[in-house]
């Protein structure tokens, strides 16, 4: 019996091992197109091992085209452009493009094989998007709900966003909640800075990330971010840029500012900032420093509701108010809106910006879902 | 099996028993790439191609390592290994060799390494206690039986085009249908000769 079930496993493994070893020297001799380079969207080098698909390299190198039927070449979703170093249309892909893909250098990226340098473009978001590990190096109390935390980035140690993207925060479990949610929040911090992201988080009441933030978190511990993600990014244009943003809404209105003034973008720019009462006002010392450092640069905080100690004589009203002020006495030909805040805030601004003759194509927003 | 000529199996397994229309069996590439008459005719030569290989090393395989050492029953595992190695290494060497016949034959070759019907023919085979040659003519008849199939329902797709079909047929359903009308003209063949 012994001998028959070791006979029967023995054999096997030799037929098996037989194959095994005659395509790995096969791979060796055959398959071996030796280091190629692959350069994405003309800014990343990578140097791989050539001989597999573009889409399992493109994986070893953590970077993950979407692909539902693991790389069959049935469910077309791995399509990338390939500019230079492929082989002319294979057969298994020309059924899944159309004539424009093919046009446009389309290919899917799992039939063909990565045999020389290359020379490729993927979507930014896909090439960007990135699990970061991250460290807790700062949490700040802004005003007495909404908190600054910064996150110093580990692995990868640094981050590539427009101005104005957000990225999704990863709660580890707490309390009664068991399970990890993951929730989007602006990055407030320059776009420049690549090694760590700042996020401004306001407690909702019984919001369970905000919640775990506001009493859970704590300086030095580590957790986990997805990004960068989003369209709401300063886009070119001559005219003023107009803002508009209440509470944790300064955050990417912050980073956008950042960059203005980084870039010396020569735009006129004005922000408008709602809030209830002073308490609820923050971050103004760096606005006025940023009036100085930005030529031409207003910041316009209103109050809604001041309180009679506040000694207010700023701007009052809701935010919509001083905007249409404003809007009646400036001209809007060319102006862009940039609006973040509760979809309600958002839309009372977009009648005012439409009102005046900013039409909806020059209106950008990142509502908070 | 020994009186049979190899030549009636070859024939045999085009027409009266095609691997695909009369066994059904390597029915999702079948439906899947039968899109275009092109990509039909590419992935039918690569059948052909691993059908006839397999069966002779599996031949081989089988009487001279798993009979003699009594251990039959492992046949389904040695087959698989053997026929997914092998398509491996035809596709590395086929890929060095020339970029046309690549494009032509090899892409498609990794597309079959799961494909039912070349283990299919490799189990008949046994089971009908084939010769050699009669195992390696059965399998290149198969093969050739499975393009056949492929092609005129690549030729009849690229019709249906064209046509007005109910919205609900569209796609797998009609191809379905299709396939047991085909499945349904071959029986016509059969009767003309016994091969098992
Ligand atoms: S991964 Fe599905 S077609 Fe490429």
């Amino acid at each position: 019996m012994i001998t028959k079930i070791l006979i029967a496993t023995l054999s096997m493994a030799g037929i098996s091992g037989l194959l095994a070893i005659i395509l790995v020297i096969a791979e060796r001799y055959l398959a071996n197109y030796g280091e190629c380079k692959i350069t994405i969207n003309n800014q990343k080098d990578l140097i791989v091992k050539g001989g597999s698909t573009l889409l399992s390299t493109l994986n070893s190198q953590k970077i993950f085209l979407p692909s539902a039927c693991g790389g069959r070449g049935t469910c077309a979703y791995c399509k990338c452009k390939v500019i230079d170093g492929v082989g002319p249309l294979l057969p298994t892909e020309e059924p899944l493009l159309n004539k424009q893909e093919i046009e446009n250098q389309i290919r899917l990226a799992c039939q063909v094989k990565v045999k020389q340098d290359m020379l490729i473009e993927i979507p930014e978001e896909l090439f960007n998007i990135k699990e970061f590990e991250t460290r807790v190096t700062l949490i700040q109390d802004l005003t007495h709900d909404i908190k600054l935390v910064r996150l110093q980035l580990i692995e990868p140690y640094e981050i590539f966003f427009k101005a104005g993207q957000y990225v999704q925060l990863i709660t580890a479990p707490y309390a009664g909640v068991k399970e990890s949610v993951s929730r989007a929040y602006s990055v407030a911090s320059a776009s420049h800075e690549h090694d760590h992201v700042d996020l401004m988080i306001r407690l909702v009441p019984e919001g369970i990330c905000t919640t775990w933030v506001h009493n859970y978190l704590n300086e030095n511990e580590r957790v986990k971010i997805i990004g960068p993600m989003g369209d709401f990014y300063l886009r070119d244009g001559e005219g003023e840029i107009i803002m508009v943003a209440g509470g944790s809404g300064m955050a990417p209105i912050v980073s956008l500012l950042e960059k203005i003034s980084k870039e010396d973008i020569e735009r006129k720019v004005t922000y408008f900032f709602g809030a209830v009462r002073k308490k609820d006002l923050f971050y103004i010392d760096e606005m006025r420093n940023l009036e100085n450092e930005i030529g031409n640069f207003t910041f316009i905080p209103a109050l809604s509701a001041p309180e009679p100690e506040d000694n207010w004589d700023g701007e009052t009203g809701l935010i919509t108010e001083p905007l249409d002020r404003y809007l009646s006495r400036s001209d809007n030909a060319t102006s862009q809106a940039y609006l973040c805040g509760s979809p309600g805030m958002i839309n009372a601004c977009i009648n005012v910006f439409v009102k005046h003759g900013i039409t909806r194509d020059r209106i950008f927003n990142d509502p908070f879902a | 099996m020994e009186g049979l000529s190899p030549w009636v199996i070859f024939f045999a397994s085009i027409f009266t028993g095609n691997i695909l229309l009369v066994y059904f069996l390597g029915m999702c590439s079948f439906l899947s790439v039968s899109k275009q008459v092109k990509t039909s005719l590419g992935l039918g030569l690569a059948v052909v191609f691993v059908l006839t290989i397999t069966s002779a090393l599996n031949y081989i395989v089988y009487y001279y390592i798993l009979e003699p050492l009594n251990i039959e029953y492992l046949r389904y595992i040695a087959f698989i290994i053997v026929i997914a190695s092998v398509v491996q290494l035809l596709e590395m060497i086929i890929e060095r060799i020339s970029e046309t016949l690549y494009i032509n034959l090899g892409i498609f070759l990794p597309l079959i390494t799961v494909n039912c019907a070349i283990l299919g023919v490799s189990l008949f085979m046994v089971i009908r206690k084939y010769t050699f040659i009669q195992s390696v003519l059965f399998g290149a008849g198969s093969g050739i039986g499975w393009m056949l199939a492929i092609l005129a329902m690549a030729g009849i797709r690229a019709r249906l085009n064209e046509q007005k079909i109910p919205p609900a047929l569209r796609g797998p359903g009609i191809a379905l249908i299709i396939s047991g009308i085909m499945a349904m003209a071959f029986i016509g063949f059969s009767g003309i000769v016994q091969i098992q």
